[in-house]
């Protein structure tokens, strides 16, 4: 189904049908956690489920993916999170040294993380259903000081930081389904972007307008959800956007774009321009940021598109993703 | 990547560009058509309309192998699924072109056991692992996958495999050109040629079209600098009032083509006598299907296939959009009935139709795109 | 009809020669060499591939000799303006004499 994978479709069904009916007081753009205050106390709070095959592949594991996909989420939006609540939906038969694993697996991110996970739920279902385990995390944080996100701030000028490679987690995926019967060294890229983001916070506080962890969809998605947002045009340097040889590779072998490629490891950032160069090179400076790029540029034009540029002048739109992004022959 | 980056050269694609706003003589529209929808991919993909001069017009051709099938076809295709017994596999480029029930990723989602295939082979090699199922490919492609399906029914008949059948939609690129230049409203100078298809067939089949129809025609790689030396090529023969085939892909394309791929398709496939192409009609001997001697693996030998002809709405106008008649953003449906997610003609089907194209990668610059300065 | 990627030979299959491990930019792939067989490739080789087979041989010398015209282009022309300047004035002291 179209509606899952992230781009436009999700988009629809989201805003054409869960928002007006759950929320109908809401006004404000679609963001990856809530910010709210309870009795004087500002929270974060977010949720996402996790749906993967396979299970287990390099890198990492669907247990992983569940903490570090929340933790992420919450980081995004500007707050540091706290404590996780999982909850478990079951295949009928699943292996219990499967299911070990993935709960040590979570153990195990959840401390890498610094959240603690302290409550959650399981239920089990029929054989055939569940593709052996679905996992849904719910997580609270507290909102970083000094970082003030808001999409109406985002100006013409504004720089598009990108904390690193891309395409690394969707093509492994896609390898690992053996489906396709190619080899090569490649690994997930999920991790916590919390501590990189706090460098942010810490270095460039209030000067970030704008933040996304570019999942399902890819980059593509997220800067388009941007530029619809803001009602302004993303311009992306082409040449900037980093990618490994092996994603490249596996790429140009299957026609896809590396732009649509789901991402579990690295969040796009706004920033204003007089913060651009101390944010990369504070984020190049952090472990794990040491290949963060300036990618792009707010501007006027294109009013809600993404337009990607290559050094020799000529441009193209980078759309949405319609679906999952397919390999093609032609 | 090697023999890809230096054929992306930014100095060298700037000068190239340079040369052909030398070569293009201002008095003058040159109207090229790229025939393979690879090209016109690469075209949207590298922003080469960016760099062309005005007076140089790109018009896309029909080689969109999944364009030109009939609605009709995969219906067929998809009835054939239907039997759980069957495993239908296709190439990606398959997987969301509708049929009047759906497309193959619609059905999937329905219970039907749909797989994408990189390879035909990979579809065999299902066959082999899978004693008790049916695995039936669904076949696209000119001549560039053509020969791949061939090896592979050869062997699938070589080991006597049972449970394999191929349902061919293979077409022809000579017919297609042909029906292009035979086309009243044709206003076309010369033609940027298929690349790939020509590994396969060589130069040879498009002689006719210098000497007889008096046009150009290079034989062009799918890198930035391939596609802009094959109009370097293009306007220097147009100048020079001269109408030759020449070979621009020369590291990849033999002159004679390849033999072992044209034998493998002449010892499994036949002409078929016409076969409809979605938005151009019937063109005859244009189509391949399985000879005789491979029937128990002809998917339409071995089960009964509806063959219902399905016609396109007929405020679509794809017809003039493929000759060049008319921009994709001309068409009336485009962009509102007729969009990728809800594609109603045939060249917004398929991600690299020239509708789709353009409708993905072109038409929301706005003018104030042609003031963009390159990045530093 | 048209995706096809040069990719390098890396290993010949042992028990079928016409199967080989193909590598592009770390990919790797087996790939049908049934379609080389007038002309096999050896380890080392590049090959075009699309959907699992390789369709040609690709020849080093040529793209390098594609990269050499391409980087002359427009050089060839201005040095034959520059020769063909010396034989207008040729001409013209000719005529004028």
């Amino acid at each position: 189904m179209a509606h899952g994978a992230g781009g436009k479709a999700s988009r629809r069904l989201i805003e054409g049908l869960f928002v007006p009916l759950l929320c109908p007081a809401s006004s404000e753009p679609l963001g990856d956690a809530a910010h709210l205050e309870i009795n004087g106390t500002r929270i974060a709070v977010t949720t996402d489920s996790f749906v993967v095959k396979p299970l287990t592949f390099p890198g990492g594991s669907i247990g992983e993916l569940a903490v570090n996909g929340t933790v992420n989420d919450l980081a995004v939006s500007g707050a540091k999170a706290e404590v996780l609540l999982c909850t478990y939906v079951l295949e009928a038969g699943l292996n219990t040294a499967i299911l070990e694993a993935e709960i040590r697996a979570m153990a195990r991110a959840a401390g890498k993380a610094g959240v603690a996970i302290v409550g959650g739920d399981t239920k089990v279902v029929e054989h055939g259903k569940a593709d052996g385990m679905y996992i849904t995390t719910t997580g609270v944080g507290s909102p970083l000081p000094g970082v003030q996100l808001a999409v109406e701030s985002v100006r013409p000028g504004d720089k598009v930081l990108l904390s690193g490679p891309i395409g690394n987690h969707g093509i492994t995926i896609l390898l690992a389904r053996g489906e396709l019967d190619l080899e090569a060294e490649l690994s997930s890229d999920t991790r916590s972007v919390l501590p990189l983001v706090e460098v942010l916070a810490r270095d460039v506080g209030p000067g970030i307008r704008w933040m996304r962890d570019p999942t399902r969809g890819g980059t593509a998605t997220s800067l388009n959800e941007l530029a619809r947002d803001c009602g302004l045009g993303i311009v992306l340097y082409g040449d900037k956007v980093p990618v490994c040889g092996v994603v490249r590779g596996a790429c140009e072998l299957l026609g896809l774009d590396p732009l649509h490629i789901a991402n579990e490891g690295q969040f796009l950032a706004v920033v204003a321009p007089e913060y651009a160069d101390v944010a990369v090179n504070a984020l190049r400076q952090t472990p794990g940021g040491e290949e963060a790029q300036i990618i792009g540029e707010v501007r006027e034009q294109p009013a809600g598109a993404v337009l990607e540029t290559t050094p020799y002048g000529g441009s193209r739109i980078v759309d949405m993703l319609v679906g999952d992004p397919l390999p093609r022959i032609c | 990547m090697r023999f890809v980056d230096e054929f992306r050269e930014p100095e060298l694609i700037t000068k190239t560009a340079d040369e052909i706003r030398r070569l293009a003589d201002p008095q003058r529209l040159y109207r090229l058509m790229e025939v393979c929808g690879g090209h016109t991919h690469a075209i949207y993909r590298f922003g080469l309309k960016d760099i062309l001069p005005e007076n140089i017009e790109l018009i896309h051709g029909p080689g969109c192998p999944v364009c030109v099938l009939p609605m009709g076809r995969i219906d067929d295709g998809l009835s054939i699924a239907n039997d759980p017994q069957v495993i239908f596999t296709a190439f990606g480029d398959m997987m969301r072109v509708p049929g009047t029930q759906g497309s193959p990723l619609e059905h999937m989602a329905r219970g039907m056991d749909v797989r994408i295939v990189y390879s035909p082979t990979d579809a065999l090699k299902l066959a082999r692992k899978n004693p008790d199922r049916h695995v039936m490919f669904f076949a696209i492609g000119f001549e560039t996958t053509a020969p791949s399906t061939a090896l592979t029914l050869m062997r699938a008949k070589a080991e006597g495999i049972p449970n394999f059948s191929v349902f061919s939609n293979h077409v022809t690129i000579i017919p297609a050109i042909r029906a292009i230049l035979d086309s009243p409203d044709m206003r076309l100078d010369a033609f940027i040629g298929p690349g790939h298809v020509s590994t396969v067939i060589g130069c040879r089949p498009y002689e006719w079209i210098a000497k007889d129809a008096g046009k150009p025609i290079v034989v062009s790689g799918f890198e930035p600098l391939d596609m802009l030396q094959a109009i370097v090529m293009i306007l220097r023969q147009l100048n020079a009032r001269e109408a030759r085939v020449e070979n621009q892909y020369k590291r990849v394309v033999p002159w004679e083509g390849n033999r072992s791929a044209l034998k493998a398709m002449g010892e499994v496939f036949q002409l078929r006598p016409y076969f409809e192409w979605r938005g151009m009609g019937f063109i005859s001997q244009s189509a391949l299907r399985l000879r005789d001697g491979y029937a128990e693996w002809d998917s339409e030998q071995r089960f009964h296939i509806p063959g219902v002809r399905v016609t396109d709405p007929k405020a679509a106008q794809c017809g003039e959009v493929l000759k060049g008649v008319l921009q994709p953003h001309q068409c009336k449906l485009f962009g509102r009935e007729c969009t990728p997610e809800h594609p109603v003609g045939a060249l917004m089907v398929s991600s690299e139709g020239s509708c789709a194209a353009y409708f993905n990668y072109e038409h929301r610059k706005t003018a104030s795109m042609s003031l963009l300065s390159p990045t530093a | 009809m048209c995706l096809a990627i040069p990719g390098k030979i890396v290993g010949i299959s042992s028990d079928n020669q016409r199967s080989a491990l193909v590598e592009v930019a770390g990919v790797r792939r087996t790939v049908d060499l049934g379609l080389l067989e007038d002309d096999m490739p050896k380890p080392g080789d590049w090959v075009l591939i699309h959907v699992g087979f390789a369709m040609s041989k690709i020849s080093e010398q040529d793209a390098l000799d594609q990269m050499d015209t391409l980087r002359l282009l427009g050089e060839s022309e201005a040095a034959m303006q520059e020769v063909s300047g010396y034989g207008r004035e040729d001409g013209e002291n000719r005529k004028a004499s």
